[in-house]
């Protein structure tokens, strides 16, 4: 179990120091800056082990967050509640900063208080935290209302309490993908995966009952073999195979086990209903085809050609392309026909950004790179080109097909709630060797 | 040196600095350098050639952005540029670009070296300094190459300044260190040793470092220096403080210099010229005068210089170890510093005193000081000086003080510092030893040793005192009872189990007497230690019961009863087991004559040099700070000396024991129970028993005198006569190709015998094994790694020098080139005699070890002697071929010592070894040995006659060889010779 939580700016001075267990030692603060915030060489590995010690980190921005243990424990689980914490933490004071750190540290030393007891993590839903863990002082709290707090933490639907009311019931769906490629030169697909989000915000009054639906190749199958024929074959084709997936603790994982319908009680506000992968069938948005010649000793031709594929109304954002440059580069000259492009030296590498693009559309960029002779004989390793952008549909085929609400005690029925439903994929990490 | 001018400061590279130094991360900072250097490149790669100032700046921002850890792979062009500016500033900066980043495979060297050489030859003072600097700086093997005859030049030219005087004397100081073949003095020499005269004294110091390094390689080509340097010493202790000006360092004169010249000094004996001598004396005298004055200022730099020429001459004088007069007073200068209140002082005082112990001026003046250092060991605060005084004490030991010493340093072990316990352990065992007049004394100081620091007392210590009781009768009975009352403590440490159990096993009868100490009561109170110890200790324990068995026949069915039990019998330890099984039997078969026989009481070991001495020679090793480098020298002999004999002990020990159970026990069973154990069929034990060895076995025992498994090489009890000749000498491997010096002994050594271990040091052991028939003979040679790191790239040449080339053809097996740690390899060598021959063939020997290339040459034991037939004939058929041969130049005579007891079996076996047959009732003589043998070469066959006539009263041989060609008796005559 986590023996402690260290918090660091990015000096490497401690900002909030949170010790659990005994067996963390007042050095461990000490250790982990020595040896990986100030370590000599970058430290890539987000666990490290000092001393039979071992320190989890993430780093948001300049803050790095440590959680400590001398215990062999569930490194996933660790980062989950690292990340949950961020969470927790960005609900509460916004932007995690050391300027905001330093002003909410009381607020963030109680939130540690609760989350985590002995090292195990608790409760770390926003929602339920903000009913107990408030900023302002509450007035009036009669004695009901605290025991109410009690029972709901306590009880068996931590996550949402009871007695919401809203005018308008709203819901909003968001899919987001993340799509990740490498491919050769010759446009062989060495490797693709698509893993994506369901992000809800709910805003629904009382305890409503939800029933997600989306083209699932089992569902799909289950309900084909039920149907027509034809109806297999045109809903067959639409399905998508999920690798695997991971749900919001609101949703029945027994239901989800026998008859794969994903059925739960939402919590209020915002929150991640799953967390999927798959790697079949996957449209990839863009190809990226590079040509790099060498002239002589002293010069680098390249020339990138990137093509949109997807429904030509449809229209891409955000498209960013970078194309790494030899370290000994001294001079670019770039054309391109569309976008802006220019060499950064700093990253040693060309970027060209295209604001906008629609699909089954073409563009290319050309470079002439001016190379300086040195005396080491290291070729280029010529790393691949990257690319990032933005489109509005499910790279992974996902599609939403019902978002069921019942609510059985109060008077609105699935028809009276306002559904959005939106799609947005993203590049992940999208390279193309060259 | 101009000063840097305010217009040479560069702003670029200022504010590029502080750039990086307000990166808020490592990404910023990297982001930051890659745009700087993508402008450098793209600066330097412009058209428009770059000024002198930019190039500057440029080149040191690459050189900044090195320094902070990242990789520079462009910029030395431009760098080399700078070094033909004229401008000192930009001059620097290359330099100090090259002497850090260029590496000597670098296609710019002859660039940079040519610029170097423009420098050198210029008459620019600053210029030359540069150069001579960078050449210091880089001071590799090529920078060598190219101006080692150069710089002596600039040293001893008339014209040259005397600060690139003293940068010159440094650079080729520098030089010499990286490669002393390349500096060659010769006809530099004495204006070399005369730069001791100049007037500057920055210019003498500077020399002094280089005269007293090369000095160290060539002590004659430099003795001049000596009568020099004691007029330039006193010049300098006699002058007053304020005549050197900037030399004077806190109201003390060049201490420095003075250092120097002390240590120079050093390298060599006293001066033989008495006035020479006297003018030293007399700066030695001064400066121990001067050390009485009170300071001439409080500050610690005074105190520090004074004191850091005092100890250069006080460790002078101890070098010189031959005026009683300045030995006494440094003694007493040092037992000042004893009790000074500098931590520092009093370390060093503790140290130079042990040095001061030694000499015989001196060792009664150290003494009087016992009292101050007992409380130094007692209280001091810091455990190196407390280990100095520990070191100190053990040196100032003789008769008159041993008692006092070793009580304190026994009363100081149980607080003392855990780092220096087995230190000190293996002191007082050595002290007590040496020192005891009592031996019952002897035995109480050890027995408490290993009572207050058990886990400290090696092997040795406690092997010693077994030694030392069993040798002496008059100690036996009281070390039995001491042994026995020390036993019934509740907890008692496992050292002095075995202790216990070997001394009761032996002379536990001498307190059977006494009703309180019983045979029983003995068992009992042995055995009830028996579960609480190792194995090894155990199979000691086993080893004295069956000994009880034998003293005291009424134990004989408890014993048998305890032998007999499952944890005895059925053991998992091989060795246990193996001893409970023939212990068991022996007690139950053999009748008492025989047990008596077999269980005799240990024979008396021979007297030799105390294992304990070698082993903490070999402890204080690496860490000690010898002063003396002959010491050195005597001290790694001693080790030597030591190591080998204990492994000769081995031998004969092995050869005892049958070899079956090479586990570190085996030879206490061995030399306890002797020979008749060697009856007994060999046991599971082979399973253990190493490839080596078991080709021993295998071989009916021809590999006897192989040397045994390493792990029991060091096992001290194992010492029975040792036999030196098969002792093999122990040698370090040297990077010299030649053969080993000792490869003729070892040559000798094969003569008379086939089989056994050619060579062995800390790496490698080399054993042989060969078979001869008629001229033709197959080698096989084991290479053993005694190391756990594996060998690679293992090659081995046979080749034969000169004419043998002609008279011998080896053919040898390619062996394998990656020898793993503790594995052994085979070569087959085939070997076909020609003609006849003198000389051996030899076996070069490559391979890393560690990195470090290996290279040992040695000559292979392939003597004409191999070739013999043996040939039977009676009585006269010998006289008649005997006097057929009688032209002068076909007999070879040879009148010798015997270098051996003179034993008529040994000669024999000897002689059958030699390959002749030896003919019985052949000489009227009975004394006498006479052989005939063929050798058979494939050229021709050479028939040989041999006749031995031993005196034994003069203990000469005389050895008469008559063969029928004159170089073959000769040869046989040289080889023999050495045998007896």
């Amino acid at each position: 179990m986590i023996g402690g939580l260290f918090i660091y700016n990015h000096k490497g001075e401690v900002l909030i120091s949170r010790v659990y267990r005994d067996d963390i030692g007042r050095n461990a603060v000490d250790a982990f800056r020595v040896n990986v915030i100030h370590a000599r060489q970058q430290v890539r590995s987000p666990v490290t082990n000092i001393a039979r010690t071992s320190f989890f980190h993430v780093k948001r921005s300049n803050i790095w967050l440590a959680a400590v243990t001398k215990q062999n424990v569930n490194a996933a689980m660790v980062f989950e509640f690292l990340y949950k914490m961020c969470d927790v933490m960005t609900a509460y004071f916004g932007k995690i900063s050391e300027e905001n750190i330093k002003n909410n540290f009381v607020l963030i030393y109680e939130l540690l208080d609760e989350i985590l007891d002995f090292g195990y993590p608790q409760n770390s839903e926003t929602g339920a935290l903000k009913t107990f863990i408030t900023q302002q002082g509450i007035k009036g709290q009669t004695k009901e209302e605290q025991s109410q707090i009690t029972s709901q933490v306590t009880g068996q639907i931590g996550w949402r309490r009871e007695g919401i009311k809203y005018r308008r019931n709203e819901l909003f769906l968001d899919v987001l993908e993340s799509v990740n490629l490498l491919m050769s030169p010759q446009g062989q697909v060495l490797s693709a995966h698509v893993s994506g989000r369901v992000v809800m915000k709910s805003y629904l009054s009382g305890m409503p009952e939800c029933k997600f639906g989306m083209n699932d190749k089992i569902v799909i199958d289950k309900q084909g073999k039920g149907g027509t024929t034809d109806d297999a074959g045109k809903s067959g084709k639409q399905s998508i195979a999920i690798d695997d997936c991971t749900f919001h603790q609101c949703v029945r994982l027994s239901k989800f086990d026998s008859e794969r319908s994903i059925s739960f009680i939402p919590p209020d506000g915002e929150y991640e209903l799953m967390r999927y992968r798959t790697t079949k069938d996957i449209i990839l948005p863009f190809r990226v085809i590079p040509l790099v010649r060498e002239v002589g000793r002293t010069k680098l031709e390249v020339k990138v050609v990137i093509k949109s594929n997807f429904k030509p109304s449809l229209l891409a954002q955000k498209i960013e392309v970078r194309i790494p440059t030899p370290l000994n580069t001294s001079g670019v000259q770039v054309i391109c026909m569309k976008g802006k492009a220019k060499y950064k030296a700093s990253e040693n590498a060309i970027v060209w950004k295209i604001k906008r693009m629609a699909g089954m559309k073409e563009s290319q960029i050309s470079a002439e790179i001016e190379l300086l002779p040195t005396n080491d004989k290291k070729k280029w390793a010529r790393p691949p080109i990257s690319m990032n952008f933005e489109v509005p549909f499910a790279p992974s085929g996902l599609k939403v097909r019902y978002l069921k609400v019942f609510e059985s005690k109060l008077n609105y029925s699935d028809h009276d709630v306002i559904k959005w439903v939106r799609y947005i994929g993203r590049s992940g990490i999208y390279e193309t060797r060259c | 040196m101009p000063a840097v001018s305010k217009g040479d400061g560069m702003r670029g590279l200022a504010v590029f600095i502080s750039d990086i130094r307000n990166c808020k991360s490592k990404e910023a900072e990297i982001k930051r350098i890659n745009k700087e250097l993508a402008n450098i490149r793209s600066k330097f790669k412009g058209d428009k050639a770059l000024d002198g100032y930019s190039k500057k700046k440029y080149v040191c921002k690459l050189l900044f952005i090195f320094l902070l850890g990242h990789d520079i792979d462009f910029g030395h062009m431009e760098a080399v540029n700078l070094l033909s500016s004229n401008k000192y500033t930009e001059k620097q900066i290359g330099y100090l670009f090259i002497s850090v980043l260029v590496n000597s495979n670098s296609e710019l060297i002859r660039l940079i070296n040519n610029a170097i050489k423009n420098d050198l030859s210029s008459r620019n003072p600053t210029f030359m300094c540069l150069a001579l600097h960078c050449i210091a700086n880089v001071g590799s093997r090529e920078m060598a190459e190219a101006f080692a005859g150069e710089i002596p030049r600039i040293l001893v030219a008339g014209d040259t300044m005397d600060s690139v005087k003293q940068s010159a004397a440094l650079c080729l100081l520098r030089l010499y260190k990286t490669s002393p073949d390349l500096v060659l003095m010769g006809e530099w020499t004495s204006r070399v040793v005369h730069l001791l005269n100049d007037q500057h004294m920055g210019v003498v110091t500077a020399a002094i470092s280089l005269i007293t390094c090369l000095s160290q390689k060539n002590p004659d080509e430099f003795k001049t220096c000596v009568s020099l340097a004691v007029s330039r010493l006193s010049r300098i202790v006699s002058s007053a403080s304020t005549d050197l000006q900037d030399y004077t360092y806190y109201f003390v004169p060049a201490p420095w210099l003075s250092c120097k010249l002390l240590r120079l000094l050093q390298c060599y004996p006293p001066p033989e010229d008495g006035a020479v001598k006297g003018r030293l004396v007399e700066c030695l005298e001064t400066i121990l005068n001067k050390a009485q004055e009170p300071p001439k200022s409080k500050k610690v730099q005074h105190s520090n210089a004074k004191n850091a020429i005092l100890f250069e001459a006080i460790s002078l004088i101890i070098h010189y170890d031959s005026e009683p007069n300045l030995l006494v007073r440094a003694c007493n200068q040092l037992g000042q510093f004893l009790q000074h209140r500098e931590t520092n002082l009093r370390y060093l005082a503790l140290e130079s005193m042990c040095t001061l112990a030694s000499s015989e001026f001196s060792h009664e003046a150290v003494k009087t000081h016992i009292e101050t250092v007992i409380n130094a060991l007692k209280t001091e605060r810091d455990v190196s000086v407390r280990q100095r005084a520990a070191d100190l004490l053990y040196a100032m030991c003789d008769r008159s003080n041993a008692k006092q010493i070793v009580a304190e340093m026994l009363s100081y072990l149980e607080t003392a510092d855990y780092s220096i316990r087995e230190e000190m352990v293996l002191k007082v065992a050595i002290l007590a030893e040496k020192y005891a007049v009592d031996y019952s004394w002897y035995v109480d100081t050890i027995l408490n040793l290993i009572r207050i620091a058990g886990d400290y007392v090696s092997e040795e210590v406690w092997y010693r005192v077994i030694q030392i009781v069993i040798n002496r009768d008059d100690v036996q009975g009281y070390a039995a009872k001491t042994v026995f009352e020390a036993l019934q403590a509740p907890a008692c440490h496992e050292n002095m189990v075995k202790v216990g159990g070997y001394i009761l096993g032996e002379f536990g009868n001498l307190i059977a007497g006494d009703p309180r100490s019983s045979p029983l009561v003995q068992f009992n109170l042995l055995h009830s230690k028996f579960h609480l110890c190792s194995v090894p200790t155990r199979a000691l324990l086993l080893s004295a019961y069956i000994k009880f068995i034998n003293l005291f026949p009424e134990t004989k069915s408890t014993i048998q009863e305890v032998l007999r039990s499952d944890s005895q019998i059925r053991n998992s330890d091989v060795e246990l087991q193996q001893r409970a099984v023939e212990y068991l039997k022996l007690s139950s078969i053999a009748s008492t004559d025989v047990l008596a026989t077999v269980l005799e009481e240990m024979p008396p070991f021979p007297e030799r040099e105390s294992s304990i001495l070698a082993k903490l020679k070999k402890k204080k090793g690496p860490g000690a700070v010898s002063v003396n480098e002959l010491e050195e020298g005597k001290r790694e002999g001693g080790e030597l000396n030591g190591g080998g004999g204990e492994r000769g002990g081995d031998n004969s020990t092995i050869a005892a024991s049958n070899a079956s159970t090479p586990s570190p026990s085996a030879d206490l069973l061995g030399l306890r129970t002797g020979p008749q154990v060697s009856a007994a069929p060999p046991s599971a034990g082979s399973l253990l028993v190493d490839v080596f060895s078991e080709a021993g076995v295998n071989d009916d025992g021809f590999l006897r005198d192989l040397e045994p498994p390493t792990e029991s090489s060091d096992s001290l009890l194992a010492e029975g006569p040792g036999d030196s000749d098969s002792a093999p000498p122990s040698a370090v491997s040297e990077d010299a190709a030649p053969p080993l010096p000792e490869s003729n002994e070892l040559l000798n050594k094969f003569v008379c015998k086939n089989n056994g271990v050619l060579f062995e040091n800390q790496l490698l052991q080399i054993g042989i094994k060969s078979e001869y028939r008629q001229n033709l003979g197959r080698m096989y040679l084991f290479y053993g790694n005694k190391t756990s790191v594996q060998f690679v790239t293992f090659t081995t040449t046979v080749s034969c020098p000169g004419e043998l080339q002609s008279q011998l053809n080896v053919q040898a097996k390619p062996v394998e080139p990656l020898i793993e740690g503790g594995a052994q390899v085979q070569q087959v060598i085939n070997i076909e005699c020609l003609g006849d021959f003198c000389e051996a063939p030899l076996l070069n020997i490559k391979f890393r070890y560690g990195g470090a290339l290996q290279n040992l040459s040695l000559k292979l034991p392939v003597t004409i002697n191999k070739f013999f037939q043996p040939t039977e004939m009676a009585s006269h058929d010998f006289f008649q071929r005997w006097k057929q041969l009688s032209q002068p130049q076909q007999e070879a005579q040879k009148i010798f010592k015997a270098s051996h007891a003179m034993d008529t079996e040994v000669i024999k076996a000897k002689l059958l070894g030699l390959g002749m047959a030896l003919l019985e009732n052949v000489d009227p003589n009975p004394e006498n040995f006479v052989c005939a043998g063929v050798i058979q070469t494939k050229a021709q066959q050479v028939g040989s006659l041999l006749r031995l006539e031993p005196n034994a009263q003069a203990q000469m041989y005389r050895l008469t060889l008559r063969s029928s060609k004159d170089t073959v008796s000769k040869r046989l005559c040289e080889l023999l010779a050495e045998q007896f």
